[in-house]
């Protein structure tokens, strides 16, 4: 698609080597993100995911944007694919194949996303036909330049950042910590004498109780070994 | 480099996990594909701060920023998808269906469970009752 958009562009018949570089990182981080979203494999998902993030770690490399690859590499590579893979183990997500990972409305989405696709592309081709990035001079991205406009342009945001990251830190412990208020409930539950009417516990604590799923739930019983 | 080569694979990618996100049926697998969207317009905006060759860098910092954010998003996502593993048995999101108002069968029971609860002073028979027919409607 990219071969054929801009085959009318003279300059594509001499590219650079950092055009040609780009164009096959590209085309590798596009199939590994199309296998991210298609396989069956949950896992294979996951570590397919991050070939593709490191794909976009290249091209910031090669468009001189040096501090934000390492920035991706540390945080998406790193971190990011990692809690992913917790995530997976820690809702049990099946090892082998897994029937039952696309929905059944796939079809839809393919009719969705290829019409955006096909016109995304158009659009952005025909508007950026003879536009050139200039890649000469002084690397834009490096981590001294990063430095200077982060601390002295962006000051009041980076620290606003700083107070989301400690919200969603608290926001995680309280959303796991709430099972554990759950538990005691569930443990003082057996005896009715305890003074405790029904009226006092949760509805949403009794529909755990009461619901079918109460026999099928493994994760009470692998955090009581943890 | 020619500007339409990075827009075109942010396009590309973007779309890929605008499928993901509509195709999949495993909350862990939409949270990928939510990432592959945000990687789109990071690279979108990198590029186009080289391009522009911006003062202040406005591209690359809201890059640095967007980052940060999608860390931030994806620990709550997954600390939301576990609460809701650990109360489901699954972590399937066509099998949410408790807001939907979708079928008479499914609002029902919720009816009648509400003023269950409600009635602080309700006999125990019912309300599990209600609840086991609402769960089992939801499943």
């Amino acid at each position: 698609m990219i071969l054929s958009a801009t085959a009318g562009h003279p300059g594509f018949l001499s590219p650079t080597g950092v055009e040609i570089a780009f164009l096959l990182v590209g085309l590798a981080t596009f199939g590994a993100a199309v296998v991210t979203v298609t396989t069956k494999q949950l896992v294979h998902a996951a570590l397919w995911l991050v070939v593709a993030l490191g794909g976009i770690a290249v091209e910031y490399l090669l468009l001189t944007a040096e501090f934000i690859a390492w920035v991706q590499v540390l945080i998406y590579v790193g971190s990011v694919v990692v809690l992913l893979l917790f995530g997976l183990m820690l809702t049990r997500a099946p090892i082998g194949r897994s029937p039952d990972a696309d929905s059944g409305n796939r079809w839809m989405a393919l009719g969705a996303s290829v019409p955006a696709a096909g016109a995304l592309v158009w659009v952005v081709v025909d508007a950026f036909r003879t536009t050139w990035i200039d890649l000469d001079g002084p690397a834009q991205g490096s981590t001294k330049a990063s430095g200077e406009f982060l601390f002295r342009n962006w000051v009041l945001p980076f620290e606003a950042l700083s107070v989301l990251l400690l919200a969603a830190l608290v926001g995680a412990i309280v959303l796991s910590r709430k099972d554990r208020q759950d538990r005691k409930d569930r443990k003082d539950r057996p005896d009715r004498s305890d003074g405790r009417t029904a009226g006092q516990v949760r509805p949403d604590t009794r529909a755990r109780r009461t619901g079918p799923d109460r026999t099928e739930r493994p994760a009470a019983d692998r955090e009581d070994n943890s | 480099m020619h500007l339409a080569y990075p827009a075109v694979l942010a396009v590309l990618l973007f779309c890929t996990g605008l499928y993901g996100v509509l195709a999949r049926r495993n909350a862990i697998l939409v949270l990928m594909s939510v990432e592959l969207m945000l990687n789109a317009v990071n690279l979108n905006l990198v590029a186009f701060d080289v391009w522009l060759r911006d003062a202040l860098h406005g591209g690359q910092a809201l890059t640095l920023f967007t980052i940060a954010i999608a860390a931030a998003e994806i620990g709550i996502g997954l600390a939301i998808v576990l609460a809701v593993y650990r109360n489901r048995g699954s972590s399937d999101i066509d099998s949410l269906r408790d807001t939907a108002e979708t079928d008479d069968a499914e609002t029902l029971p919720d009816e009648v469970d509400a003023d269950a609860v409600r009635d602080t002073t309700a006999d125990q028979a019912t309300a599990p009752a209600g609840k086991a027919k609402k769960a089992e409607a939801t499943a």
